[in-house]
């Protein structure tokens, strides 16, 4: 029988260049620094930056199209090349909670350029915390991970956080709950799948279709 | 027996877990746990058996996740009756002799409440009510609400069960690791609008073992006037083997538990991990307890969804800024649908130290029932002190207590039995302290004598709505110097009597005694330094008044109520507010560089200088246009990224304002209207607030209609103005059609607006195809269009 577990995170390194990037500035002058600082002081301070996740470890099979676990079923040739060779998976969804949306909600209305920032610093912050999580769990199982892949990312339609919710029940573990645009809220919250063992690879943005995506490495 | 008068007599022993139970039980990760109710009815009834066994007072159904969300009308029916039955089934087939009742429990929707998420609060009020509906037809004997994890959503469900129930009603959050709930909610605040509404008793379950929730208990106990329910979880699950094993053992669970009943928990019993063994042990434990009394604490305190404010201890400072009366500019924001600057009102004065902000959106032009609500919401949105609700239209009033989430404060009711007859019952029945002015039907008496006659009055007619005395703070209304010398004496004089013979708290509306006056601030200063020396426990104020606040600061710290650090710290926080206004300036040559660079303070100070010697429509042209221009072109060349031209865009609104504040100005620069949206069942509004900035900055009039905005109000918005511009922004694929609905009723409705669409999933072709005139891909093209059509208007 599989079992969720929960987990909570504080610190994870500040990537600056990530930060810019999501808000949207390929450099950072000295204006753009402060102003990151500034904000990322400001949440830090009412403690609007920390992490949680939920997760479960699911034994998975693997086809050419679909992955099938725990009596569910995605369809996508993309994850399908991604978990290619592992017998195991980690799905999980995690949030930064509800104060960094607040907070966001409170600049656009007076200082869009924070809350510009600040949204460059949940996209960060909850990757962060993510890598994070992973090299944890590898170093303490031993074991390689592959890519992190969520709904919504390639073939994977957004349609499968149904499943993802069903599965793990984020509402009573985290506190992060599912639209009806099947977005979520808090908004600085990531669902996914990782594959235990197979092949240990960093994004692979050539695996996704999206060719003019602006975030494309 | 009745449960509530079980409920006065005794400790009340809780069941313990049902989810891990079922778990063990075979229930797979993914399987909806209430259905087990249908299919496995004999696991259900044992379960239940096991905890009545153990001694359990009150076993609750396997109801937790039983809403209209989750389950369709017919199957929730038959989960609800079949739980019921369930529980009734073990409740005769005991063996234990104690007195035995059913609960129905009833969990977080699963989904967030707006304005983080997306279920609307009436909707969330309308799913518990069916669940409470069958809980009352199928005969539970309470309502158990647990877990929730959101203010907001615990009012929802609190409303709900009192709307559609005469059942006892138990509420129970589930606290994080910092003590406070996942939207914020502190263990204070919590009680304070709990027992608004008028449950009957309050605590905390689930999330971690006995030792880490104490703290959270301990706060409950020090403020609640309820009974107190702690049912923690039997520790943090560890993980053995890929297998959840909790940390905590059942005897630990039991002396903790117990121990914690022994300091004045009244109903205990444990959530996730705990087994019938764990409440064996905790029944044995309480045996020996006493029953504590549970302590009326006599608290006259409103809080918001964080944020409490206390009277009778410091005196505090309600904001009154946001009030159109004798503002131009906020009319016009109100009329506008400006949130904006009613949201920087408030945010300034919470910086000034306010500790409530009074809200008033009452002018002519405005329907108020629709507005009020709409403004508490945004203002709870993204600030975190408590309200007053200031308006005497009562539908208002009651449209903005529903959705108010926390506990308020009502400005206000009067003697008079039209007002007491209206107001009374919505307190009554959301929650909320009442200022209450010592006024009737032949109007203000002259003495204090006769104003604390008006006060009794109110006393005895809140008593028979069940409000109690702690709930009404009396003002003993603030009469102009100008026309009467004695003003300031009787309202002072009445104060003291009232307070002194009622033990009721005190607020005033200080500034009316200077109204008519030269130099108000001195006098309003004296005024309130006077007032707080006679008991005053609550000031209504301008926060950005530094004679009044200093006042009050001095008062409190000479009064002993402040440490003297406190004191520095705000009155250092007050000079450098009132020196800064011309700022730290750097050195910068010109305004346009300020803009350019994008700094704020000193765009600001640089307009002020030049309105000395230039007119507006100048220093618009001649710096502020070529600034943006450049900083527009070095955007469009990829010099300049987003986050820099937001800035300078927020520079040059510096500048903007500054132009507008000076009265030499009007409506100079206005080019012509450009109404924008988010589009319905769109949530995402920073794109549109950022076309919103440049747009005003560039002279565009712009009215916001706000995010999620349906199709027919943009339209109808836009044939009021005869607008000839209109922006939609879409970001995601789902609500694209919306878009679509909306551009083509504008088409065929306002054939003369020119409709720009932009948002992530759109293109041009996508544009194209919906009939939009124009695709712009960011804030700068749309802005190039506007002017291109503004051309070619004048």
């Amino acid at each position: 029988m599989s079992e969720i577990f929960r987990a909570e995170f504080k610190d994870a390194p500040v990537n600056y260049n990530e930060i810019a990037r999501y808000a949207g500035a390929k450099t950072i002058d000295s204006e753009l620094k402060n102003l990151i600082d500034a904000c990322l002081n400001e949440a830090n301070n009412i403690g609007v930056l920390n992490f949680t996740l939920c997760f479960v470890k699911e034994n998975i099979e693997v086809g050419e199209d679909t992955t099938n676990f725990a009596g569910f079923s995605l369809k996508s040739k993309n994850l399908a090349k991604v978990l290619n060779g592992t017998k195991e998976a980690v799905v999980f969804a995690c949030t930064l909670g509800v104060g960094i949306d607040k907070l966001i909600r409170k600049y656009a209305e007076i200082q869009p350029s924070k809350a510009l920032v600040l949204q460059g610093i949940g996209a960060e912050r909850i990757e962060s915390f993510i890598d994070y999580f992973c090299e944890r769990y590898k170093k303490e199982n031993g074991v390689s991970l592959t890519m992190r892949y969520s709904p919504g990312f390639g073939d994977l339609s957004l349609e499968n956080q149904k499943k993802v919710f069903a599965l793990l029940n984020p509402p009573k573990y985290i506190g992060v709950t599912l639209n009806d645009s099947l977005l979520m809220s808090p908004s600085k919250s990531v669902t996914g799948i990782i594959g235990i063992g197979g092949c240990d690879k960093k994004e692979d943005c050539t695996n996704c279709n999206l060719e003019n995506c602006e975030y494309r490495k | 027996m009745d449960f509530r008068e079980f409920l006065k007599n005794n400790n009340v022993i809780v069941d313990g877990a049902t989810g891990t139970e079922l778990q063990k039980a075979g229930l797979q990760v993914g399987e909806l746990p209430e259905r087990w109710n249908i299919t496995h009815p004999e696991v259900l009834i044992n379960l239940h058996k096991a905890y009545y066994d153990a001694g359990s007072n009150i076993v609750s159904a396997n109801t937790f996740g039983a809403n209209s969300l989750r389950y369709n009308d017919k199957e929730l029916e038959e989960v609800i009756a079949c739980a019921i039955n369930n529980v009734k089934k073990a409740k005769e087939l005991s063996t234990g002799n104690q007195e035995k009742f059913i609960a129905v429990d009833i969990g977080p929707t699963g989904k967030l409440l707006e304005p983080y998420g997306d279920l609307k609060f009436e909707e969330a009020v309308e799913v518990f009510a069916k669940t409470v509906r069958l809980a009352v037809k199928y005969g539970a004997d309470l309502l158990f609400i647990q877990t929730m994890n959101d203010s907001y959503e615990t009012k929802a469900c609190v409303l709900a069960a009192k709307e559609n129930s005469n059942l006892p009603i138990f509420v129970s959050n589930a606290y994080n690791e910092d003590g406070k709930l996942m939207t914020g909610a502190t263990p204070y605040t919590m009680a304070c609008m709990l027992e608004g509404l008028g449950v009957d008793a309050i605590g905390a379950n689930c999330s971690f073992g006995p030792k880490e929730l104490e703290d959270v208990i301990q706060k409950l106990l020090e403020v609640s006037s309820l009974p107190v329910i702690f049912m923690p979880n039997a520790g943090i699950p560890k993980n053995e083997n890929g297998m959840a094993v909790y940390d905590v053992s059942a005897k630990d669970f039991a002396e903790s538990v117990s121990n914690m009943v022994g300091k004045g928990v009244r109903v205990a019993g444990g959530c996730c991990g705990t087994t019938p063994e764990y409440i064996k042990l905790l029944v044995d434990l309480v045996k020996d307890k006493p029953v504590s009394k549970v302590e009326y604490k006599g608290l006259t305190h409103i809080c918001s969804n964080s944020k409490e404010a206390r009277f009778g201890y410091k005196p505090l400072i309600i904001g009154e800024r946001i009030n159109p009366t004798g503002k131009k500019r906020f009319k016009q924001a109100l009329i506008e649908n400006d949130i904006g600057y009613i949201l920087n009102e408030g945010l300034s004065q919470s910086e000034c130290g306010a500790d409530v902000l009074d809200v008033n959106v009452g002018i002519p032009d405005i329907d108020e029932k629709e507005v009020l609500p709409k403004t508490v919401q945004k203002l709870q949105e993204i600030i975190d002190l408590p309200l007053q609700l200031d308006t005497s239209n009562v539908e208002a009033m009651e449209k903005g207590l529903r959705i108010y989430n926390g506990k308020a404060l009502i400005n206000s009711v009067n003697g008079k039995k039209e007002s007491m007859e209206a107001i009374f019952p919505l307190a009554k029945k959301y929650g909320g302290a009442i200022i209450a002015l010592t006024l009737d039907e032949n109007g203000i008496p002259n003495t204090p004598q006769g104003r604390y006659e008006i006060a009794l009055k109110i006393l005895e007619e809140a008593k028979k709505y069940g409000i109690k005395k702690e709930d009404i703070i009396f003002d003993t209304l603030c009469m102009t110097m100008s026309v009467d010398p004695e003003a300031g004496n009787k309202t002072l004089n009445a104060l003291k009597l009232i307070k002194e013979k009622t033990g009721c708290n005190t607020s005033l509306g200080i500034s009316n005694v200077s109204f008519g006056l030269p130099d108000r601030e001195s006098v309003n200063a004296a005024f309130l330094t006077m007032a707080l020396q006679n008991g005053l426990d609550a000031a209504i104020i301008n926060p950005f008044s530094k004679g009044v606040m200093d006042s009050i600061c001095s008062f409190n710290v000479e009064a002993g109520k402040e440490s003297e650090e406190e004191y520095k710290k705000f009155i250092t926080n007050i000079i450098n507010k009132a020196t800064n206004q011309g700022g730290n300036v750097a050195n910068v040559k010109s305004l346009s560089d300020a803009i350019i660079i994008g700094l704020k303070d000193e765009a600001k100070q640089k307009t002020k200088e030049l309105l000395a010697t230039k007119s507006a429509l100048d220093i618009i042209n001649e710096e502020v246009i070529p600034a943006l221009d450049e900083v527009g072109k070095k955007y469009e060349n990829k010099t300049f990224y987003l986050p820099q031209l937001l800035i300078s865009a927020e520079a040059a609104k510096q500048a903007f304002d500054a132009i507008k504040d000076s009265s030499s100005v009007k409506n100079s620069s206005v080019k012509c209207d450009f109404v924008i949206a988010t589009v319905f069942g769109d949530i995402h509004d920073i794109g549109k607030n950022i076309v919103k900035l440049l747009l005003e900055n560039y002279g565009f009039n712009v009215i916001d209609l706000g995010k999620d905005v349906p199709q027919r109000t943009i339209v109808d918005e836009v044939i009021k103005r005869h607008a000839p511009l209109c922006g939609l922004s879409a970001l995601m694929t789902t609500t694209v059609p919306a878009m679509e609905e909306t551009v083509a009723m504008l088409k065929k409705e306002a054939p003369w607006c020119k409709v720009v669409v932009g948002g992530a999933v759109l293109n041009e072709s996508y544009a194209q195809k919906m009939g939009a005139d124009k695709y712009a891909k960011d804030a700068m093209e749309t802005v190039r269009y506007a002017e291109e059509i503004y051309s070619k208007l004048v």
